[in-house]
């Protein structure tokens, strides 16, 4: 189980997050939704102690993340930022193998080997597996620095926006494939997805984000309903059944910027209503 | 990628090649010493060993040096473009080397070093600071940063030491040669020996800081612990051979480019051969250097100036293609 409490991000003035209280639970696939500037990121890397919260704290599995040993909870805990750009040229199989760092501290043991192997199949990986890098298109990067967080075998992995990149075949494998990390696998999945639709079909729960908190969050039926979706990106946004899911349907005429301003008096006819 | 074969073929010939500069640099002379000589000829012998090894091994040294220190740091910046003549911590050396000089007049070699390793530890800080700080961490401005840092550092010694009156030692170390290197006076090199067995063993966890600060916190590696041990390494190896040697430009920025483009970067795998590539580069400078205007010499650094410089731009100008092809 991650617990998040008081949670709040501030660079001087400005708080970016928060703050924040609340839990996701052990298992399934959790997915962080939300319009742009939300926080999804921020409280995610938080989360994975990749930035330090200006106040309250965060246990992973029963881990503080600020005191706990950063080995103890890289067995236990990856995490993949959005961006990953790396100047050291190094081959696929050399950057998933990275990912059993902290299981061999760089000896890699047949276990490895073999965790390596089965998480370059997992995304397809096989025939890539020489090529350095720089010479992989988008995708096939981004495919491999998910292995490379798969190979880490842990029981938490937050990934925020995999599917960067991917085009709908691969975005679709993908999301089956940490479905399956789910359910076979037994691991708790927490990923940051663009697209609602993709996020609705593939999670057991979904937390929509705005504002620098949590506005909402419970499963994926919960949350598909034109009120909630238009309040959360602050766009009209009608949710129909198709082929017996719910899909949500943005209005192409919507206008298309809302002002700072504005939405501060639309927050407050929202609080009044 | 290269082919398997073709890398092979390349990896011996570098084995060979640099086994012969070796052999080279050690039969190459004012001093006409031979095989056969060395046999038979005590005279022959005596200078063997208390001018030829000590060069050839003062070579040897002074590029591991270089080159590991190179490799680090790169891959503690994240960048390709930085060693210790780019980054300021050659130039921070030197000036502890002066301050050395001034201060302590008569000083032995130790202190001079030790005082030289303190500096180049503290430019080299002063370096990465200034990075976390720059908002543009492109692969060009980098470099800029250090090698203008390096530049106001350098100015500085230069002003002490025409107050000083020691423009004249100032010289002979930028001009970092090997013409003078005895016997009795070559062997703090052999620290290196010791940060490069030390950078061997710690290999993954440079590899690992090399691929961020986030992806190495999740593989569970404390990134500034590593940023510290490696620039510690690097002030040791550039300290050191700054007072031995002078100032080896280029090659710790053109050696481990030109073995990544072969073997990439994994430094477990790459390592041995950055050192290895590195004697060869500089054994074959001071070479040229003794040959073309012998029986005088030019100090290999300002070979490895020439020639590095020529090997920098073709390496900036592959990579720009990389980039936008």
């Amino acid at each position: 189980m991650i617990t998040i409490t008081d949670v709040t991000k501030s660079y001087g003035d400005e708080t970016v997050l928060g703050p924040v209280t609340g839990q996701i639970a052990k298992g399934g696939v959790t997915s962080l939704v939300g319009p742009n500037g939300a926080g999804k990121s921020t409280l995610m890397t938080i989360i994975g102690r990749l930035l330090e919260p200006s106040e309250g704290s965060v246990t992973v599995g029963g881990l503080d993340v600020q005191a706990a040993k950063s080995r103890d909870l890289a067995q236990m805990m990856s995490i993949l930022r959005q961006e990953n750009h790396i100047t050291a040229r190094l081959t696929v199989r050399e950057l998933v193998a990275f990912g059993r760092f902290p299981h061999s501290q760089g000896r890699l043991t047949d276990e490895d080997h073999r965790h390596v192997d089965l998480a370059l199949d997992f995304l397809g990986l096989g025939p890539l597996a020489e090529r350095f890098l720089d010479q992989l298109s988008g995708g096939q990067r981004q495919r491999a620095f998910v292995a490379m967080v798969l190979a880490q075998d842990t029981e938490y992995v937050l990934l925020d926006e995999p599917l960067n990149n991917l085009d709908m075949k691969h975005a679709v494998l993908m999301m089956r494939r940490l479905r399956d990390a789910a359910d076979e696998l037994g691991k708790t999945i927490v990923i940051i997805v663009h697209d609602i639709n993709v996020a609705a079909a593939y999670s057991d729960r979904i937390i929509a984000m705005r504002d620098g908190t949590i506005a909402y969050s419970g499963t994926a039926a919960e949350i598909m309903r034109s009120d909630i979706l238009s309040e959360v990106f602050d766009t009209p946004i009608e949710v129909h059944e198709l082929a017996g899911r719910p899909i949500a349907v943005f209005d192409p005429m919507a206008q298309s910027v809302t002002h700072d301003a504005v939405r501060t008096d639309e927050e407050s006819a929202v609080a009044s209503v | 990628m290269i082919p398997t074969t073709t890398r092979r073929i390349l990896l011996t010939a570098t084995v060979v090649g640099v086994g012969a500069l070796v052999v080279a640099s050690l039969l190459v002379g004012g001093y006409d010493i031979s095989l056969l000589g060395l046999l038979t000829d005590p005279a022959q012998r005596e200078m063997f060993l208390i001018s030829r090894v000590p060069r050839t091994l003062a070579l040897v040294f002074a590029a591991v040096a270089m080159s590991i220190s190179g490799v680090i740091m790169q891959m503690i910046t994240q960048n390709k473009f930085v060693e210790p003549t780019t980054a300021g911590t050659a130039q921070w050396a030197g000036l502890g080397l002066l301050v050395g000089l001034i201060l302590i007049p008569g000083a032995s070699p130790i202190v001079k070093m030790v005082l030289a390793c303190l500096f180049a530890f503290v430019g080299t800080g002063i370096f990465l600071a200034v990075l976390r700080r720059l908002a543009s961490r492109s692969s060009i401005i980098v470099p800029l940063v250090g090698i203008m840092l390096g530049a106001v550092v350098g100015a500085a010694t230069t002003y002490l030491a025409n107050s000083f009156g020691l423009l004249q030692s100032l010289a002979s170390w930028r001009s970092g040669g090997f013409s003078n290197i005895v016997r009795g006076f070559y062997e703090p090199l052999w620290i290196v020996s010791i940060i490069a067995v030390l950078a061997f063993v710690v290999a993954d966890r440079f590899t690992v800081a090399g691929l961020g600060k986030d992806l190495a916190t999740n593989a569970g590696v404390n990134y500034d612990r590593i940023v510290l041990l490696g620039v510690t390494m690097v002030a040791l190896a550039t300290g050191v051979t700054t007072v031995v040697v002078g100032f080896i430009p280029f090659l710790g920025l053109v050696v481990p480019n030109l073995v990544s483009m072969v073997l990439g970067d994994d430094l477990r795998k790459n390592l041995p051969w950055v050192a290895v590539v590195g004697v060869g580069l500089l054994l074959a400078c001071d070479l040229i250097g003794r040959l073309i205007v012998a029986p005088m010499e030019i100090p290999a650094s300002v070979v490895m100036g020439a020639i590095g410089a020529a090997l920098f731009i073709a390496i900036v100008l592959r990579q720009r293609r990389s980039v936008y092809a």
